[in-house]
């Protein structure tokens, strides 16, 4: 059996997964599987691009994800009356102020001759500019979340197109990537692994706690959409009517037909990201970033600049992490800080990378769509298995009750055994790298 | 101006429990550096490897209330700890066999072995939270306090309390004992020597007739008894709950690295150092502020640097400036 044969035989494979689920199931978790399955899909080629061209171990990806969520609130989201102006301009300031006042440290420090003068003069800076950036932004900040807290209370976004949020969670995404990568990279490894994972928990505890901004656990719902409303669908004859068509009553197909438009809308970005990553894969450029990975000494020997294209890689990836994560945010309609957690949003995308295939960015894909897949079907097959485990016991043993309210803990024990199993006994993924 | 008070309220909200956390860090990032001097990996299961320890100790705890055993005023889960790190012992040591060891057989990547601890790690977490719930549990018994701020009060006239938690008191003396204890073992035995040389230089070491299998599972079985240790001092000084053990890891890593990654006592450095900046940076520091500036200077706020949500910016930060400055910590580390 060539390869070409056995890829297409794979995602046949999954295809019928999700035939399946529609058929015994209902055909609106088939498609937000399908839908899901993008999402997780672009955020594995993110993760690719990072770990199979380059070797890099980035921990952070809830970080990015989040950081692009916040991208479609402050993006699509219409601005909240009067908070602009009550203090909108004070906290634009202080943040200013705070990139200047890091901006005079590291200027400092490139400066100044080493020695406790240098040391005192960036201490000063760096005390002064925290305690005037806190002066600045305090006061706004309880402006702004005075205003209507129970429905605003924060600053609101542009409430330009959604659409325009997705470019701009992957530039979120990469200005994180690279605060992080000039940092870590050039260092071992795992130093990398662990600013990520430091990044990625400020990130959330930021959109928890700074309610100015994304009010914070209050959660922002409501982020407009890109495609029409299912209430608006219902309503319109014409609607109503091509549905009769085919047999559907008005509400399941508008239901149908909102996820099948942001089924396009994914599958577009999908293959524009899979294009290039593919151009990247065959391209000098990827050739380059498999030998610095493969041998970073003689790589380096050769003259080139290995830590510059760690960075480059590092921060592209994020950015594709940033851009699914904020096409994610506009498919829910809303931003809730409280539910990124790094099972879901790291490990889960790590698995994918793995065990689709690291360094293919079709194992990826493949990896994207199977671990979704089994992360939702998980839940109802632990509680299926666990139902049969304690069929034989007494109705109300303390055990069985037990058993069976832990069948939701299984997820992580299921995912951390895939992710095992594979990196033993097939370290190479699914869809191996040519 | 009343300096004895700002003194008693500083020993009270900053010192005392700076150092109780100081010494729950520093027993895991030590942890955390034996691993990685032994092992030449960053071991993220650390943190629920902690929590396993702790839900051992909990359990056994429970039994032991069950059967009326107790310390008097004392704990009952300090009569749990041995038997805790026993079962800890046990799980580590059958952890590396069944994943570990294959990988250091191949001599894979540290990168592929950091991977492969992420996976232990929700595996772990996973098994913690079918067995133990996700729920706070409380475990703690025994007196609360060696020094109550209200008996404080009346034996000294002072209008500041300071209050001396016995989870305080057990925290600091018993990590002064593991640090001890440790450190005699790693200087004087023969078994400790091995280990610093296997870390020092693998190749010297295997040709002077080191076995690395011993020394691999030497470390495991103290990483198991500093993991239970941490784990327990930390659950029952604040709560036990099994994703704050996953959340610790950034501060246990930041220690360790502050202090030089591989290095003992680099990492007990590091972690009161990451304690007591967590601990200054995110107090209010008003009510000692009042006691020192005469009345007309008064702050008006809380003087609060950073909300205490951000606690782990804290330990970010102090890492993202050893990284830029002294990657390889304060005390000189291993970089590879």
């Amino acid at each position: 059996m060539n390869a070409t044969l056995k890829n297409t035989a794979l995602f046949g494979i999954i295809a019928l997964l999700i035939l399946y689920v529609g058929f015994e199931q209902s055909w609106n978790s088939a498609l937000l599987i399908i839908a899901m399955g993008l999402i997780s899909s672009i955020m594995a080629l993110g993760v690719n691009l990072q770990w199979g061209f380059a070797g890099l171990f980035n921990v952070g990806i809830m970080g990015f994800v989040a950081l692009g969520g916040l991208a479609a609130v402050l993006v699509g989201m219409p601005p909240t009356e009067g908070a602009f102006a009550a203090g909108g301009f004070g906290v634009i300031g202080a943040l200013v102020l705070g990139a200047l006042t890091i901006f005079a440290t590291i200027l400092v420090m490139r400066r100044m001759a080493a020695g406790w003068r240098r040391s005192l003069v960036v201490i000063v800076i760096l005390v002064a500019g925290f305690f005037l950036f806190r002066a600045l932004l305090d006061p706004s900040v309880e402006r702004i979340e005075s205003i209507n807290p129970a429905e605003t209370g924060y600053l609101g976004g542009l409430g330009l197109p959604v659409l325009l949020a997705w470019p701009v969670g992957g530039l979120f995404a990469a200005g994180a990537a690279w605060i992080i990568g000039k940092t870590a990279l050039g260092l071992r490894s795992d130093y990398l692994a662990i600013a990520t994972l430091g990044i990625a928990e400020i990130i959330i505890a930021v959109l928890k706690n700074e309610d100015w901004l994304s009010r914070g656990v209050k959660n922002v719902i409501g982020v407009p959409r890109p495609v029409p409303y299912e209430i608006d669908l219902q309503n319109s004859p014409a609607f109503v009517e091509r549905a009769a068509g085919f047999g559907f009553n008005a509400v399941e197909a508008s239901t149908l037909w909102v996820k099948v438009l942001y089924i396009a809308l994914f599958a577009i970005v999908l293959v524009v990201l899979m294009w290039m990553s593919q151009r990247a894969l065959h391209s000098p450029w990827g050739r380059m970033l498999r030998a610095i990975r493969d041998n970073e000494v003689a790589a380096e020997a050769m003259g080139k600049d290995v830590t510059a294209r760690h960075l480059q890689v590092f921060i592209l990836g994020s950015a594709i992490c940033g851009i699914a994560g904020a096409m994610m945010t506009t498919m829910d309609s809303q931003l809730t800080p409280g539910t990124y957690q790094p099972l879901r949003f790291t490990f889960l995308v790590w698995v994918m990378v793995i065990v689709g295939g690291s360094g293919n960015n079709f194992g990826a894909v493949l990896g994207g769509f199977l671990i979704w897949f089994l992360w939702v079907q998980v839940e109802p097959m632990g509680f299926w298995l666990m139902n049969l485990i304690t069929s034989g016991m007494d109705l109300h043993s303390p055990l069985r009750a037990h058993l069976l309210e832990s069948a939701s803990h299984m997820r992580l024990l299921t995912m951390g055994l895939v992710l095992l199993l594979v990196l033993r006994f097939s370290p190479r993924g699914l869809i191996p790298e040519k | 101006m009343d300096l004895l008070n700002a003194l008693i309220a500083f020993l009270n909200y900053v010192f005392v429990p700076g150092v109780a956390y100081g010494s729950q860090l520093a027993l895991g990032a030590l942890g955390v550096t034996l691993v990685y001097g032994i092992l030449r990996f960053s071991n993220f299961a650390h943190g629920d490897t902690m929590a396993m320890g702790a839900m051992s100790a909990v359990l056994l705890t429970w039994l032991f209330q069950s059967w009326g055993l107790s310390l008097g005023p004392l704990p009952t889960a300090l009569l749990a700890l041995p038997f805790a790190i026993g079962l800890t012992i046990l799980l580590l040591l059958g952890t590396d066999r069944v994943v570990y060891r294959f990988y250091r057989e191949k001599k894979a990547k540290p990168v592929i072995l950091v991977i492969v601890s992420l996976g232990v790690t929700f595996i772990y977490n996973g098994i913690t939270r079918f067995i133990i719930g996700a729920d706070d549990q409380n475990f703690l018994d025994g007196e609360r306090f060696i020094i109550s701020a209200r008996e404080f009060k009346a034996a000294t006239g002072l209008d500041e309390g300071l209050s001396f938690k016995t989870t305080q008191g057990i925290t600091i003396v018993t990590a002064i004992i593991v640090v001890a204890l440790l450190f005699w073992f790693l200087n004087r035995t023969r078994a400790g020597k091995s280990m610093r040389a296997y870390s020092d230089n693998e190749d010297l070491a295997l040709l002077s007739g080191i076995n690395p299998e011993r020394v691999v599972m030497i470390t495991w079985m103290i990483v198991a008894g500093l993991a239970t240790i941490a784990g327990v001092l930390y659950g029952l000084d604040k709560t036990f709950k099994p994703f704050t053990y996953f959340q610790l890891l950034l501060p246990i890593f930041a220690s360790a690295i502050v202090g030089g990654l591989g290095n003992p006592l680099g990492a007990i450095a590091g972690g009161f150092v990451i304690a007591f900046s967590e601990v200054t940076i995110t107090y209010a520091w008003k009510k000692i502020l009042v006691y020192l500036m005469p009345e007309s200077l008064e702050p008006s706020g809380l003087v609060q640097l950073l909300s205490t949500d951000y606690k782990f910016a804290v330990s970010f930060v102090i890492l993202l400036i050893v990284l830029l400055f002294k990657p390889t910590g304060l005390f000189k580390g291993q970089s590879v």
